[in-house]
C-alpha cells in the first residue's frame, strides 16, 4: 500500500473554532444517552453489596449466562460464514442471477424476528431452547454480516488478489489470507451488531421458550415492575455488551484497510462456477432464502388466510398503523437532529473531543432496549414527572437505541460534502449559514434520509422499549402483533406481521444500496 | 429553490408525525391527574383485554364515559401503581387475581368502593376491608392430554413436585395466573412447605409463556399436563378447539391448594380526580350487564355478582370444594421473591 495522508492534506489551514451551541448540544446529547447506564450503576450500589450478591450469584443467573453466552458463541460464526460466503458468492461468482441474490440475502431484515419465530413455530410447534434461539437469531441476522460484507467485496481492489495470486498463491489461499483480511472491519461491525441485537432480543426467543438476560428481565418487570432483580439482571446485560464492544475493538484492530491515494478500485472478475457447482450454489442460496423469507412470508399468508376477512379489524389495523408511522417518523426526525451536532464535530473537527463524544453514544446505545426503557420509566416517574408516560419519553428512548444507525450515515454523508466547496460558495458571496444550508445539507441530504430510513425501521420492529414507555392507549404494530400473538391468536396477529414486513421493506433496499456508498469509508 | 421545498416539505411531515403521535395518545398520557377529559377515565388493566374492552364498549355505550386501557400484567401494573404512588394516571385498576389489589391496597391508593357497588358481590367474593372488590372467579386446575394421562392424575398440587413429575408437566411461572396460585398454597400451607414444592417444581416443570401456550403443548402432546386455569380450555371449545381437542380437564377438589379459585379484582384509585365516573365503572362491572357479560361473552370466567350465574357449560363454583382462603391475604411480594429463589424468575 502506498503511504501518504490525503485526509491532512484536504484539511483548511487555518482551522475554524468549533461553534460553542453545537459542542453544547453535542454534549447534552451524550450526557442523555449515559442515563440507561448510570441508572443500572446507582441502583446497583444503591442496592447494596448483600442483596446484589445475593441476586447475581444464583443458580438461575448462572443459567441465563450460559444460555445467553452460548446463543452468541454459536450464532456469531454461523452468521459470520454465512454472510460472508453469500457476499463472496453474489459479489465474486458467476452464480445465475447474482443481482436478483444480492437484494434477496438483505431481505430477511425486513422481517422482525419475532414474527420469523412465529412463523417457525407454526412450522415446527416443538422448536425450541439454544437449537431453535440459534436458528431463528441466524435466519434473523445473517443480513448485518452479509451487507457489509458484500459492500466490502464489490470495492475491494481485485490488483492485491492479482499480484497474490501473480506470486503463485492458489485460489484457497488467495481467500483466506489476502481476502478474508481485507473483510475484517465488515466482519468484525457485522459480528458486533448480530451478537449485539443477540442480547437485545425478546418476543422472538419467548415463543421458543428460550431464556436469555432480556427475557428474563422482562419476566421480572411484569412480575415486580421495576424490582431489584430486574435492575441486578440489567446490570450484568450491560457488562456482557460493554465486554462485546472491547472484544470488537480488539479485533478491529488499527491497521488501515482504505485504498489511499487516487483512482478507484476495478470491479473483479467474477469467478466462473462452472456447470458442478452452480446448482449447489444455487441450491445454498435457495434454501437459505427459503427458510429466512419464505418461512415466514409463507406462514403469515397461511394465518391469513385461516383467519380470513374476519382477522382484518380494520379500525384497529389502521389506527396501529398510523401511530406506527408516527412514532417512526418523529423518531426518525428526533434521531437524526440530535445526532447532527456529533457527526458534525466529528467530520469538521475531529479529534479527541470528538472521538469522546462518540464513544460515548455508542457505548450507550449498545444497551439493550429493555434497559434503556426500565431506566427511562424510573427516571420520569421520579424526577419528571410531567413527561411520564408521554410521547416525548418514548421518542427519547428510541434517540437513544438509534442513535448510531443516524450518526453513522450522517458522518459519511457530511464527509461527502467536502468543506472546500462551503468556502467556494462563501467566497461567491453566500453567507456563512445559507452556503451551509445550500451545498453541504444538499449533498448531506440522501445520507441523512439513508440514516432516517435505518432508524425508522427499528422504531417499527421495536417491542420492549415500546411496551414499556408507551402512554396509555398505544397500539404500534409490534403491540397488537404481541398482544394477538401471545394469547395464542396467530390468525389474529397476522395482519399485524404482513404490515410489518411490508412496511420494512422500502426502508431494508435503502439500507442495501445505501451500503455501499458507505463501505469505503 | 429545489432544495427549499425539499426541507419545507420534510419539516411539515415531521411536524405532521409529531402530531399524530401526540393527538393519538393526548388523551391518556399527559399527567392525567387533573387534565383529560371530565368523561373519560383510564384503566389499568390487568384482566383479559378482549374481557375488558367488552365491559369498556357496553359501558361506554351505557354511560357516554370513554375508557382508555392500559394493558399489563397483574404484579407489575400493581407495583407501578405503587411506584406513581398519588400522581398516578389511573382510575380503575382492574387485575386477573387478587394478589395484585391487596399489595396496592396495603400502599393505602385505593378509595373506598361504594356501598352500592359492595352490595352487588356476596362477602366470600371481596375482601373484607371494602378498599375492592371481586369482579369474576376463576379455578386452578390441571389440564391433561387424554393419550397420555390416562388414569394417573395427581390427587394433589403437591404431587407436582415428586420426582416422578420431572419433565411431565408445564406451568407459566412468569403469569400472574400461577403466582396467586402460588400465594394461595402460601397461604394454606406456610412459607417452608411452599419453598419446598417450588424447588421441586424447578427440578420437574418446563415452562411456557401464557396459560394458553401451556395448554397449546400439552394439546400438541408436548408434554403430558399442565397448571392453569379453567377458561382456556372452555374458550377454545366455544371457537375450534384446535388447541384443546385432546386436552381434558382434572379438578383437584378436596379443597386442596389446586382447588383455588382466584377472584379477580376491581378497585378505584383515591388519587383519581373522577371518583364518581370510576365508582360508576366498578358498578357497572360487578352489576348486572357487567355480569351477563361473562356469563354469556366469551371469557368464560366465572360470575360473582349481582345473582347472575355463571356460563351453564362451568362445572358450578359450589361443586369446586375451593379450600377457604381470604383474598386479602394473599401477598405478591413474598411469592415474587420465593419464586425468584427458586429459579423459576
Amino acid at each position: 500500500m502506498r503511504s501518504g495522508d490525503a485526509a491532512t492534506a484536504r484539511r483548511p489551514t487555518a482551522r475554524p473554532h468549533l461553534p460553542f451551541p453545537l459542542a453544547v448540544a453535542a454534549v447534552i446529547v451524550v450526557a442523555a444517552s449515559f442515563i440507561p447506564l448510570g441508572y443500572v450503576m446507582v441502583q446497583s450500589i444503591a442496592t447494596g453489596w448483600d442483596t446484589a450478591s445475593a441476586l447475581l450469584f444464583r443458580p438461575r443467573v448462572r443459567e441465563l449466562l450460559s444460555n445467553t453466552v452460548l446463543l452468541v458463541v454459536v450464532t456469531v460464526p454461523i452468521c459470520v460464514v454465512l454472510g460472508v460466503l453469500a457476499a463472496w458468492l453474489v459479489e465474486r461468482t458467476r452464480v445465475p442471477g447474482a443481482k436478483v441474490w444480492a437484494v434477496l440475502l438483505a431481505v430477511p431484515l425486513a422481517v422482525p424476528a419475532f414474527v420469523n419465530s412465529y412463523s417457525w413455530v407454526t412450522a415446527i410447534p416443538s422448536l425450541g431452547g439454544l437449537r431453535g434461539g440459534v436458528l431463528i437469531a441466524t435466519l434473523s441476522y445473517f443480513p448485518l454480516v452479509y451487507i457489509p460484507a458484500a459492500a466490502t467485496l464489490r470495492r475491494l481492489d481485485p490488483a492485491v488478489e492479482e499480484s497474490a495470486r501473480a506470486l503463485g498463491v492458489g485460489p484457497w489461499a488467495v481467500f483466506f489470507r489476502v481476502v478474508v483480511p481485507q473483510l475484517r472491519l465488515a466482519i468484525a461491525g457485522g459480528a458486533l451488531l448480530v451478537s449485539l441485537h443477540l442480547l437485545a432480543e425478546y418476543g422472538a426467543f419467548v415463543f421458543i421458550r428460550f431464556d436469555t438476560f432480556t427475557t428474563a428481565i422482562f419476566e421480572q418487570y411484569q412480575s415486580t415492575f421495576n424490582g431489584t432483580a430486574a435492575t441486578m439482571l440489567a446490570g450484568v446485560l450491560v457488562l456482557l455488551c460493554l465486554t462485546l464492544l472491547v472484544i470488537e475493538s480488539v479485533v478491529r484492530g488499527s491497521a488501515r484497510y482504505a485504498r489511499i491515494g487516487s483512482g478507484a478500485a476495478r470491479r473483479a472478475v467474477p469467478a466462473e462456477l462452472g456447470w458442478r457447482y452452480s446448482p449447489i450454489v444455487l441450491l445454498f442460496l435457495g434454501v437459505l432464502i427459503a427458510a429466512s423469507v419464505g418461512v415466514p412470508v409463507v406462514s403469515v399468508v397461511r394465518w391469513l388466510v385461516i383467519g380470513g376477512s374476519a382477522v382484518w379489524e380494520w379500525d384497529a389495523v389502521a389506527s396501529a398503523l398510523v401511530q406506527t408511522l408516527g412514532f417512526g417518523i418523529a423518531g426518525a426526525v428526533v434521531t437524526c437532529v440530535v445526532a447532527f451536532p456529533i457527526a458534525w464535530i466529528s467530520i469538521r473537527h475531529p479529534g479527541r473531543f470528538s472521538r469522546f463524544l462518540e464513544g460515548g453514544t455508542y457505548i450507550s446505545s449498545s444497551l439493550p432496549g429493555i434497559v434503556v426503557a426500565l431506566a427511562l420509566v424510573t427516571v420520569s416517574i421520579r424526577y419528571l414527572h410531567p413527561l411520564y408516560q408521554s410521547v416525548a419519553v418514548v421518542i427519547a428512548g428510541y434517540a437513544l437505541l438509534f442513535l448510531p444507525r443516524a450518526l453513522v450515515n450522517l458522518r459519511a454523508g457530511l464527509a461527502q460534502a467536502p468543506v472546500g466547496l462551503e468556502e467556494a460558495a462563501q467566497s461567491l458571496g453566500l453567507s456563512p449559514l445559507s452556503a451551509f444550508v445550500r451545498v453541504t445539507l444538499r449533498l448531506a441530504a440522501p445520507a441523512t434520509a439513508a440514516g432516517g430510513a435505518l432508524v425508522f425501521l427499528g422504531i417499527v420492529n421495536e417491542l420492549t422499549a415500546t411496551l414499556l414507555l408507551a402512554p396509555t392507549g398505544t397500539r404500534t404494530l409490534s403491540m397488537q402483533f404481541w398482544s394477538l400473538s401471545s394469547e395464542i391468536d396467530y390468525a389474529g396477529a397476522a395482519p399485524y406481521a404482513l404490515i410489518m414486513i411490508v412496511l420494512s421493506l422500502p426502508m431494508t433496499y435503502v439500507l442495501f444500496s445505501q451500503s455501499k456508498k458507505v463501505a469505503g469509508l | 429553490m429545489r432544495m427549499r421545498i425539499g426541507l419545507m416539505s420534510g419539516v411539515a411531515l415531521a411536524t405532521a408525525a409529531v402530531l399524530t403521535v401526540a393527538g393519538c395518545s393526548d388523551s391518556g398520557s399527559d399527567n392525567g391527574t387533573d387534565s383529560g377529559a371530565a368523561n373519560q377515565i383510564t384503566v389499568y388493566n390487568a384482566q383479559h383485554e378482549s374481557l375488558t374492552q367488552e365491559w369498556a364498549d357496553a359501558f361506554t355505550a351505557e354511560t357516554g364515559i370513554e375508557v382508555e386501557l392500559r394493558n399489563g400484567s397483574d404484579t407489575e401494573l400493581g407495583n407501578q401503581l405503587v411506584a406513581e404512588g398519588d400522581q398516578s394516571p389511573a382510575d380503575v385498576f382492574l387485575t386477573e387475581n387478587s394478589p395484585a389489589m391487596t399489595l396496592v391496597e396495603n400502599a393505602g391508593l385505593f378509595a373506598d368502593v361504594h356501598r352500592d357497588v359492595l352490595d352487588q358481590v356476596p362477602g366470600q367474593y371481596r375482601p373484607s376491608s371494602g378498599k375492592w372488590t371481586g369482579i369474576a372467579a376463576r379455578s386452578t386446575v390441571f389440564a391433561y392430554n387424554k393419550d397420555m394421562l390416562p388414569d394417573q392424575l395427581p390427587k394433589s398440587l403437591l404431587d407436582l413436585q415428586d420426582p416422578a413429575w420431572k419433565d411431565r408437566w408445564a406451568a407459566s411461572p412468569s403469569g400472574a395466573d400461577f403466582q396467586a396460585i402460588v400465594s394461595a398454597l402460601l397461604e394454606l400451607k406456610g412459607e417452608d412447605a411452599t419453598r419446598q414444592w417450588l424447588a421441586g417444581m424447578k427440578e420437574n416443570v418446563r415452562t411456557y409463556k401464557g396459560n394458553g401456550t401451556v395448554m397449546k403443548a400439552v394439546n400438541a402432546g408436548e408434554i403430558p399436563g399442565g397448571v392453569i386455569y379453567h377458561y382456556y380450555w372452555f374458550g377454545d371449545q366455544a371457537k375450534t378447539g384446535e388447541n384443546s381437542n385432546n386436552v381434558a380437564l382434572h379438578y383437584f377438589k378436596n379443597e386442596d391448594p389446586g382447588a383455588f379459585v382466584s377472584v379477580s379484582g376491581g378497585g378505584v384509585l383515591q388519587s383519581s380526580t373522577k371518583q364518581d365516573a370510576a365508582q360508576q365503572f366498578l358498578k357497572f362491572v360487578t352489576g348486572q350487564k357487567g355480569q351477563e357479560v361473562l356469563q354469556t361473552g366469551t371469557s368464560f370466567e366465572y360470575t360473582v355478582g349481582s345473582g347472575v350465574p355463571a356460563n351453564p357449560k362451568l362445572v358450578p363454583l359450589a361443586e369446586l370444594q375451593a379450600p377457604q382462603v381470604d383474598p386479602a391475604k394473599l401477598n405478591s411480594p413474598q411469592v415474587t421473591e420465593l419464586m425468584t429463589e427458586a429459579g423459576l424468575l
